[in-house]
């Protein structure tokens, strides 16, 4: 293999990592944004302070540096090795502080959706008969997928060039990988990883107008 | 006999008094329209009779048999709440229409949801028999040939219609329209008006906040003036409409004189 094949190929094995940690932020952060959004929308007070108090707190700092406390509190605090060790343990650190901070950006923009859902839609389904979770799942779901869809697709694409910041421990991701060359003095390993980028962007802008036409059937 | 009875219904929001010692009673097969202006509190009766508000104090009977007694905790929960309000069907001012499901599949959805849970996972049969009722249903209302159309496909009128057969298909006790005209284009009151005229010939028993008198006058069996979150005047439509007694109600049919 010639040299631009190795180093194209060390590219390739970083942005694995990058898909990996996008795949899993999204996976675990989509469902527990949702209980976070609940949470704050509860009428039990205590419940909707702490849970506007995380979105506060995980909103107000950056996610670098909610990285960097994830994983290295634990050990600080004397919690022993809570993330394990070597690698894989920066990876789940990385990964827990990616899930923490999405989720809150997706309960606002779920909170959003669900309370801009006409209240006659909840009655109509109460008039009916319908129990709280059938209202929820049968009636106002997919109204609510369908409002927020474009502030998703941002977020979503936000995510996948914030994966680049797991590089902060030293996990190796494709810009991590390619500043090693940099540092050897080759720079063009760095300008192209925005090609790896560009290229799953747009995948997921395909993916997004595909979806966005699947819902407009109706109006919401 | 009377179908249902309400008895002494108060209700305040934040300080304000919105139903003042509401009773009244209502015979099975009869239609009693509410007249009022806004504020006058008939919208926030209608909404107690369907469990969407609770009254602080009175009691609600259907034939005889307490349905709501704003004393009793017990029948302050969820699940009590959802059987009792299957007595009464609601049709609201804005349609309330769900946008992601077709005509047909508005109005089957509750049902096909009480059959899921009677019989755990729901037989073609009935889905079947559902979906046909259904069709009937939209027939009776004009829009047989709308049943696959999506709400924002159909006009108001047409969209209100379908509303009205959502609710007739779960068969309630009392039907409720909740000013049913009033968010249409004038030229599409006429096809709403109409199909309720339908349902009033054939012994529905119906409970009408309107603002349309002369609709009032010629469907209800019994009209009830509400101001100020009392009822000011209650009788057959001839006299609270025609010939009213109490001042108040003068005043208020005075603004509507052209329509009587």
């Amino acid at each position: 293999m010639t040299d631009k094949g190795i180093i194209i190929s060390r590219l390739l094995e970083g942005f694995a990592l990058n898909v990996q940690l996008f795949a899993l932020t999204l996976l675990f952060s989509l469902p527990l944004g949702l209980l976070i959004a609940f949470g704050t929308m509860s009428r039990l007070k205590p419940l909707s302070w702490m849970t506007a108090g995380l979105v506060w707190v995980i909103r107000g700092t950056p996610l670098m540096l909610q990285v960097l406390v994830i994983y290295f509190a634990p050990g600080l605090l004397g919690w022993g090795p809570l993330w394990g060790s070597g690698s894989g343990a920066r990876f789940t650190a990385a990964t827990a502080a990616f899930v923490l901070n999405y989720a809150c950006y997706f309960s606002e923009i779920y909170r959003g959706g669900i309370q801009g859902i006409p209240k006659g839609q909840t009655e109509a389904g109460q008039v009916l008969g319908m129990t709280r979770s059938q209202i929820f799942l049968k009636v106002t779901l997919l109204q609510v997928i369908k409002r927020i869809l474009p502030a998703m697709g941002n977020e979503v694409m936000t995510l996948v060039k914030d994966t680049s910041l797991a590089r902060i421990i030293s996990i190796k991701e494709i810009i991590m990988m390619a500043q090693e060359y940099t540092s050897k003095g080759l720079i063009w390993p760095l300008f192209s990883t925005g090609v790896f980028f560009l290229v799953f962007i747009g995948a997921l802008t395909l993916l997004f107008g595909w979806l966005e036409k699947r819902l407009d059937y109706f109006r919401a | 006999m009377a179908i249902l009875d309400v008895e002494g219904f108060s209700k305040s929001f934040a300080g304000i008094q919105v139903l003042r010692d509401i009773s009244f009673s209502l015979d099975e097969g009869r239609a009693l329209a509410i007249i009022g202006s806004s504020g006058s509190g008939k919208t926030t009766l209608l909404r107690c009779l369907n469990f969407l508000e609770r009254p602080d104090s009175g009691i609600m009977r259907l034939r005889g048999q307490v349905l709501f007694d704003a004393q009793d905790a017990s029948m302050q929960s969820e699940q009590e709440i959802r059987k009792r309000r299957l007595n009464f069907g609601m049709v609201f001012q804005s349609f309330n229409l769900f946008p992601q499901y077709t005509a047909l599949e508005n109005v089957t959805l509750a049902s096909e949801l009480l059959a899921k849970e009677r019989e755990r996972k729901l037989s073609p049969a009935s889905r079947r028999a559902i979906a046909e009722r259904g069709r009937e249903l939209l027939d009776r209302m004009g829009l047989a040939q709308k049943a696959e159309n999506y709400p924002h496909q159909l006009s108001g009128g047409q969209q209100q219609r379908v509303a009205i057969a959502r609710a007739l298909m779960l068969n309630p006790t009392v039907l409720c329209f909740d000013e049913p005209t009033s968010a249409l284009d004038p030229e599409l009151t006429g096809e709403v008006l109409r199909v309720i005229r339908g349902l009033a010939e054939q012994n529905t028993t119906m409970i009408i906040v309107t603002h349309e008198m002369a609709f009032a006058r010629d469907v209800a069996d019994r009209v009830l003036f509400m101001d100020e979150g009392m009822i000011v005047e209650e009788g057959p439509p001839q006299q609270v409409i025609l010939s009213p007694r109490e001042e108040r109600t003068k005043q208020f049919l005075a603004r509507f004189s052209g329509d009587r």
